[in-house]
């Protein structure tokens, strides 16, 4: 009878590349050791990461850049903590992600073991849902409805806590137990009445206005998106996550509003009597002060999240449901429309208004620029920072999952990790890691993981020997006091990543920019390049009053 | 204002962190929470009652419903529902109290469960005011201690509320 017997490492494993599981981002330690020893005899790739924080972005670059679930695992106690920030970064980005932490033995649960934490009670409010599991008969169907969990409805990351006695115990494959989840019934078609409501409002504006975010990102809905935006001629804003949902090159597009958006997107926000919102969750940064907040509009919300819908802008109109069909529905129920007079009125103000930077020397505007030219199809991935915002709007991106950056919990440190992950997913794509020098000294020992497993980043390091974001904001706030904001020169970040076997190339001339961007991309290594800015310009357009339209740029 | 919440929920370690720990990110303090089995086995119920704004209450509530244990969340209205609460009052009195202790027992329908000497164990039931009411009754005599099990609600008709 011993023969059909399953250890709990046995059958997680099995469970795992029965979901489809290619590839595992991760770091062990003593608890999650038995799952080790039986990664190693499956065909699953493991990617031996620095840092665990690292092993929970590349799930989540992996899972932004193929729509697939992005899994990461890691050991009790201090790797289970690690893993938080990335958790939280995939939570308020609402991405697919499976997270594996190690556990003390049941019997020392509680008894402040040897790397013990209570890891699913510090993340319960930064995943959709935990697990610590109880038995090893349990797991199988644990991993199952966890993978079910992180890539339905409103995806986002779970958690499954594995006690290391639960790993080796082993139980009878008939004998799984099975829980129904009765208690989650996401809404997947938008209600059929609402939609027609949505036509007739949209066939009534004069001014109607899509602001596109995550949501259409992952609903793969950039298509339907381009259809009802060409058909109903409505030009289209986006926030930072929403940055590839829709042709930056398009003659309907406008940019991103928000905090840091464009004068023309902000404006556009502000004269529209429709708005049609699909996948935004209208954080703060998105809107800036709510009591202005398109003051003049009626709001049709998509979001297949209802807590959504109302939460931060009352919903004139709300459709709960996945955006792909709602907006494929309304695209049908639509007719051909002509808004020329209201789209006119936008390039005019995006043509009084165009971006201020100048194109000039090492800075990051420039070599964005550059950038573009070389380069047309690249999966860009961003840090967090001025150089964020420089890149939603100085880099022009085409095609759907191509801007990935971390918008709701602004997590520095997430640019090189998730760029692995990215290129791990899609390894036909040239991915390029735009960040600043405070982000990459985050989690730049990632480096020495793209260099082991051989994947071929890019990292462009926008390097002002400062946090960037924090100098704009004492500059323009707090009467230019630059506390605790300037770094000292001693990194050389070039060497840093040669010394990790990486390719470093340092720029300090506008006229190396180029041949260094060419280098990096076809030296077929993972590659980072230091650019000593010259110019350090504060990024407008900003935001500085209390509505969209007070500010400075 | 005061707002009843019930829950039906699946009876499982954790779900009373996941319910709470979302009212109290919220700046809600719980007044007071019940809970215990239903008719169905597995499933809990629970009765919440929090004071505050009714806008963040509903956020509360969406992201409550959004809980994977949580099968409903609504909010109970008073006029269409009854209510019930459970106090037991510990009291110490003198000799000569005991006739009007036990005048005010008969006059609220509370119930002496338990006595030794001078000191009873007092049962109440009723809705909330009229343990409120009981309770204001007995502060005139020497309450040693009290407890008071928190709001259950349920609605009137015939219908199954979670099912709506």
């Amino acid at each position: 009878m011993t023969e059909s017997r399953l250890t709990g490492a046995t059958a997680m494993v099995k469970s795992l590349e029965s979901q489809g599981v290619e590839v595992i981002f991760g770091l062990p330690g003593g608890a999650a050791l038995p799952i080790y020893d039986e990664l190693a005899k499956s065909k699953i790739k493991h990617i031996l990461t620095r840092h665990e924080q690292g092993a929970a972005h590349m799930a989540d670059g992996y899972a932004r850049a193929s729509g697939k679930v992005g899994v990461c695992l890691a050991t009790s106690g201090p790797g289970a903590t690690n893993l938080v920030t990335g958790l939280a970064t995939a939570y308020m980005d609402s991405s697919a992600v499976v997270a594996i932490t190690g556990q003390v033995p049941r019997s020392m649960i509680g008894n402040d073991a040897f790397q013990e934490v209570d890891i699913t009670g510090i993340t319960i409010p930064i995943t959709k849902h935990n697990y610590l599991v109880k038995g090893a008969a349990d797991l199988p169907h644990i991993i199952e409805q966890a993978f079910f969990l992180a890539s339905t409805g409103r995806k986002g990351p779970v958690l499954i806590d594995i006690p290391r006695d639960v790993q080796l115990e082993d139980f009878s494959p008939d004998r799984v137990k099975r829980a129904p989840l009765e208690g989650y019934n996401p809404t997947i078609e938008g209600h059929p009445r609402q939609i027609t409501k949505a036509a007739q409002l949209i066939k009534s504006a004069q001014t109607p206005l899509l602001i596109t975010g995550g949501g259409v990102f992952h609903s793969d809905s950039s298509e339907d998106l381009q259809n009802l935006a060409e058909k109903a001629d409505i030009p289209v804003v986006n926030t930072l996550t929403g940055k590839s949902t829709f042709p930056n090159s398009h003659d309907l597009y406008f940019g991103m509003l928000g905090y840091h958006g464009t004068v023309v997107a902000n404006t556009a926000v502000s004269e529209a009597d429709v708005i049609v919102a699909v996948g935004v969750r209208f954080g703060d940064r998105t809107t800036g002060p709510l009591p202005t907040f398109a003051k003049q509009a009626k709001l049709i919300h998509i979001d297949i999240d209802p807590a959504e819908i109302s939460k931060n802008v009352p919903s004139y109109l709300p459709i709960v449901g996945d955006a792909k069909n709602i907006l494929s529905q309304l695209g049908e129920l639509l007719p051909e429309m002509k808004h020329r007079d209201w789209i006119c009125h936008l390039k005019e103000i995006s043509k009084a208004h165009p971006l201020p930077a100048k194109m000039v020397g090492v800075s990051t505007p420039n070599i964005l620029c550059i950038l573009q030219e070389i380069v047309k199809d690249a999966v860009l991935v961003t840090d967090v920072g001025k150089h964020q915002m420089f890149a939603a709007h100085y880099i022009s991106v085409e095609s759907p999952r191509s801007f990935i950056t971390s918008g709701g919990l602004g997590t520095m440190g997430f640019g090189v990790p998730a760029a692995i992950g990215v290129k791990v997913a899609r390894p036909d794509r040239t991915v390029i890691d735009i960040a600043g020098d405070g982000s990459f000294m985050m989690t730049c020992n990632q480096i020495a993981t793209a260099v082991q497993y051989n994947i071929p980043i890019c990292v462009l390091v926008m390097n002002d020997y400062c946090l960037g974001m924090i100098h704009q904001l004492q500059d323009v706030f707090y009467g230019k006091r630059y506390e605790a904001c300037n770094f000292d020169k001693s990194v050389d970040y070039a060497k840093l990543a040669e010394s990790m076997g990486a390719v470093g190339i340092r720029v300090t001339e506008q006229k190396q920019i180029k041949g260094a961007i060419e280098k990096g991309l076809s030296c077929g290594k993972p590659c980072v390049i230091d650019f000593v800015l010259e110019d350090n310009s504060n990024v407008y357009p900003m935001v500085t009053g209390s509505s969209l339209l007070e500010y400075r740029e | 204002m005061r707002h009843t919440i019930s829950i039906l929920c699946d009876d499982t370690p954790g779900v009373l962190t996941r319910i709470s720990s979302l009212f109290s990110r919220r700046g809600f303090n719980i007044e007071s929470l019940s809970v215990g089995h239903t008719e169905t086995p597995g499933k809990s119920r629970f009765t919440i009652v929090v004071e505050g704004d009714e806008k963040i209450l509903e956020q509360v509530r969406k992201q409550l419903q959004k809980l994977v244990h949580v099968i409903k969340a609504w909010g109970i209205s008073q006029e269409e529902s009854v209510e019930r609460e459970h106090a037991l009052l510990k009291i110490q009195m003198s000799e000569k109290q005991r006739g009007e202790i036990l005048q005010i027992i008969t006059a609220v329908q509370a119930r002496i469960v338990d006595s030794s000497n001078r000191t009873w164990i007092l049962e109440v039931t009723g809705d909330t005011s009229a343990i409120d009411n009981a309770f204001n009754l007995f502060r005139h005599y020497k309450i040693i201690e009290s407890i008071r099990t928190g709001k259950i609600s349920l609605e009137r008709g015939s219908g199954k509320a979670a099912k709506k």
